[in-house]
Formats: structure tokens, C-alpha cells, sequence
């Protein structure tokens, strides 16, 4: 059967993208706003581009903060993607000191070298500290695209899965347990994108069989 | 390493690409979609449309094509052309256009770019600037708007200054001296607006051949080069191009094969 993935909406400016491509690479996409669904689902995105402050704001307007940690607490596989993952930190440096939601012990910093042009824009390369059902079939230094001006630091290098260099060495993608995130776009990064969109929902799918929830029990 | 972008640029008028283009194997070149496609198959970096259909009552058209070849095409692109309010951009951004250009609706209100950059960030407001030398000076540019027929007296570098600090994210700078001419784009300016602003400047106008992009990447300090002609006419490809770059010692992404 297809993998029902929820796509958390809060007004992110890339959500439609996010679905397209999770749509692509296999998944029933279910957009919703709504806790219960949430609370449910055998995996979550979280999609986001702009501002932390905006992303936060946006998140407690809608009280989904509070079902965002109930449901990464629960052990099912989640996905943040850009905004998504920055999300997942302690704090953020943009716009004065922004409260995140406090997944990975860390904050988000601007990247302040002053040659540097910024936003970080355009195609990066990934390198693998480790192997990941996410990183299956995605060669190491395989370019993806970026757009972001702060980039986190993490204060346990063990969530790191991959790195980027951008005048700085920085996490371009973390996970721990059934936490996953990328500060790249893959729905934006072609064919390497799209592979690990099927490995996240291949992923979902494997803990979905090990653990059924009870929405899910097949 | 971040690489520098190859990016293809699309005249659209009434949802069909015009400009006639002639590329490989293309039941349709007029197909956006399709030849959306077939520029990320080859390793295109980004993508740029420019609307240019007249009439108001045909703007649907674009809306379309905008969304199926956000529903095809798993690479960035940039919709501009007629784009005048939040309200233009927010439904470009919903249908699947990761970036929206403006350049004279920029000009005519310049709180358009703070009010796009507020509500969608930055990284998806492009503000496009066309300019011309002004004649006796040379190192002064002068914006020219509605399609490079309508000089403003307003000086490029201080206005890419301007939209930078109101919040444009990326700039899409166009000789309009050097633009259709293919041979080459206008350097001197590239390199002062480039090093005018802290955002990433793509060069446009006057590509002939890959050694043009070299130029535009290396003494231009341009992050990404845009054309039209030479890809479409088949001058050259994208993965020659690349190459060419690679040569120069300049970081490009390879083309890789694309399995969707």
C-alpha cells in the first residue's frame, strides 16, 4: 500500500513543492494543519523557506508546537526540510534571539564571513559522516540546491548525517532515531532530491510495518 | 563548493515559448514544460521564464504553465513578466514558481520589494535590472524599464544598492547594449554591481559562447550566467558549457542523469 504522509501546513512558502515531489516518489500526501491528523500519521514533514521568526510565530499561531513535539516523541519518522530543520533547534540568532522548538540540542547562526554572499544560494555539495536509510542509493558528494542565510550548530555532532561547506563547515543534514532533516531543498535538487524523498518514505514505510499505529494497522 | 548556475531563460507569450527555438528532439519546442524538462536533462542549473504575453485577459495562460512545470520539473525556476503586487507573487509562489522577478513594477513602487520580501523572504524576490551605458562615462550605467525603451535617469549601481537594502534576495542584471548581440556580456558593469551588493548577481545579455559565461563568472564576479539564444538556437549546450567552465578552473555542477 502507498505510505500516507502528512505535510504539516502552516502558510510555508514550499509546501506545494514538498508535496509535488514526495508525490512523485511515492507517497499518499495529506496537507493538513489540523493536531489530530498530526497526532496519527505514520510519517510528518515539516516544509518551510524565509524567516524563523515567521516559521515559529506561524507554528504557535496555529498551535501545531505542542503536536509537532508530541509527535516526534512518539518514535515515527519525521522530516524537516530547510525552515524545517532550523526549526528543530533550540534557538536562532535571526531576528534577535528566535525560540525554536528545541529537538537537537543547538542554535542557528548567520553565516557571517563578509565575502561571502549571502543568501547561500544555488548547488552544494553533501558529504556523508555515516550511513542512513536516507543517504541509500545518493552518492557521497552529490550536489543539492540550497537558499538560506543562517545555518545550524550543533552542540552533539553525533545528529550530524551530513556536511556542507559554505565559508564555514556547517550541518547540512542531521538525524537521530526518527529525526531527519535537510537544510537543502531535495524537492528543488532533481534526481538526488527525489531519491531521498522514496528512501524517507521507503523509511516510513519499514518502521510503519514494525511498529503499526492505530491509524495505520494493516 | 557552491557552483556556479547555468541558466536557461524562456521568452513565454500566451503559455507557448517563443523565440523559435530548436532543440533536440522536442515533439513540441513550444512546450514549456517539455522544454523545461529537456534543459534540466541536460544539466541546466535554474530556469527563467519571462512572460511576455500583452494582453491581461491572456494572463491565465501563464498561471498554467506555471503549475505544470512545477508538477514536472524538480529544479528551481524564476517566473517574471507582468508581475505587479503581492498578490501576483503570492499566487507565482503557490502555483510552484520558486522565485518571482520584477523589474518595472520595482522601479514604478520600490515598496513592492520590501513588501514581497517581508511576506515570502527574500530568497524568492528577484528584482531584474536592464541598463545601458550612459554614453561619455565609462563606468556609469542608467536602468532602463518597460522592456529597455524607457530610460529612468536612475543610476544601476545605486539602484541595485537600493533593492538589495529593501530586500531583493538575487539580481538579474541585463545589458541592454550588449543583449542580442552575442558578443559577449557588458563586464565593467557586472563587476560594479557585483561588488556593489552582498547577493548573489546573475549576468544577462550578449552570451555568444561559453567563453562569454567564463568572462561573466570570472571578471564579471557573476554567481550564474543567463541565456537565451545559444541554447535554444543549439550554439552550444549546456554540458559543453560546463565544460568549458570546469576548464577555467570556475566550480560547476556535472550533469548528472536525470531519472524522473
Amino acid at each position: 500500500m502507498t505510505l500516507p504522509v502528512v505535510v504539516i501546513d502552516y502558510g510555508a512558502g514550499n509546501l506545494r513543492s514538498v508535496e509535488r515531489a514526495l508525490a512523485h516518489s511515492g507517497a499518499d500526501v495529506r496537507i493538513t494543519s489540523d493536531a489530530a491528523s498530526i497526532e496519527q500519521a505514520p510519517a510528518v514533514v515539516l516544509p518551510g523557506v524565509g524567516a524563523a521568526a515567521d516559521t515559529m510565530e506561524n507554528l504557535r499561531e496555529r498551535s501545531l508546537v505542542e503536536p509537532i513535539r508530541d509527535y516526534i516523541a512518539s518514535g515515527r519518522p519525521f522530516l524537516g526540510v530547510c525552515m524545517g530543520l532550523q526549526a528543530l533547534l533550540e534557538w536562532s540568532e535571526e531576528g534577535g534571539r528566535q525560540e525554536c522548538l528545541g529537538i537537537v540540542p543547538g542554535h542557528v547562526a548567520h553565516f557571517r564571513a563578509s565575502h561571502l554572499k549571502v543568501p547561500h544560494m544555488g548547488w552544494n555539495t553533501v558529504t556523508w559522516l555515516r550511513d542512513h536509510p536516507l543517504t541509500v542509493g545518493i552518492p557521497q558528494d552529490s550536489y543539492f540546491y540550497f537558499v538560506h542565510s543562517f545555518h545550524p550548530v550543533l552542540d552533539d555532532p553525533a545528529w550530524a548525517l551530513g556536511e556542507t561547506t559554505y565559508g564555514v563547515t556547517f550541518p547540512s543534514v542531521v538525524a537521530r532515531e526518527n529525526v531527519v532533516a535537510t537544510q537543502f531543498h531535495p524537492e528543488k535538487s532533481g534526481t538526488h532530491g527525489l531519491q531521498l524523498y522514496r528512501n524517507f518514505v521507503a523509511w516510513a514505510a519499514e518502521e510503519a510495518r514494525a511498529v503499526p499505529t492505530a491509524d495505520h494497522a494493516s | 563548493m557552491l557552483t556556479r548556475r547555468i541558466i536557461p531563460c524562456f521568452d513565454v507569450d500566451k503559455g507557448r515559448v517563443v523565440k523559435g527555438v530548436s532543440f533536440v528532439e522536442l515533439r513540441d519546442a513550444g512546450d514549456p514544460v517539455e522544454l523545461a524538462r529537456a534543459y534540466d536533462r541536460e544539466g541546466a542549473d535554474e530556469l527563467v521564464f519571462l512572460d511576455i504575453t500583452a494582453s491581461s485577459d491572456d494572463r491565465e495562460t501563464v498561471y498554467d504553465m506555471v503549475a505544470a512545470t512545477a508538477d514536472q520539473v524538480f529544479i528551481p525556476f524564476t517566473v517574471g513578466g507582468g508581475i505587479r503586487s503581492t498578490a501576483d507573487m503570492k499566487r507565482m509562489l503557490e502555483l510552484g514558481a520558486d522565485k518571482v522577478s520584477i523589474n518595472t513594477a520595482a522601479v514604478d513602487r520600490p515598496d513592492l520589494v520590501n513588501e514581497g520580501a517581508y511576506r515570502f523572504g527574500s530568497q524568492c524576490i528577484v528584482v531584474a535590472i536592464d541598463a545601458r551605458a550612459v554614453q561619455g562615462a565609462d563606468d556609469r550605467w542608467e536602468v532602463y524599464v518597460h522592456g529597455g525603451r524607457t530610460p529612468t535617469g536612475m543610476d544601476a549601481v545605486e539602484w541595485a544598492r537600493e533593492v538589495v537594502e529593501r530586500g531583493a534576495g538575487e539580481l538579474l542584471v541585463t545589458s541592454m547594449d550588449a543583449d542580442g548581440h552575442q558578443a559577449g556580456y557588458d563586464i565593467p558593469m557586472l563587476r560594479a554591481i557585483s561588488d556593489a551588493v552582498s547577493v548573489p548577481v546573475i549576468a544577462s545579455g550578449g552570451a555568444g559562447n561559453a567563453e562569454h559565461m567564463v568572462e561573466a563568472l570570472d571578471a564579471g564576479g557573476a554567481d550564474a550566467v543567463l541565456a537565451a539564444s545559444i541554447f535554444h538556437f543549439g550554439t552550444c549546450s549546456i554540458g559543453e558549457v560546463k565544460q568549458q567552465l570546469a576548464d577555467a578552473g570556475l566550480p560547476v555542477r556535472p550533469v548528472t542523469e536525470s531519472s524522473y
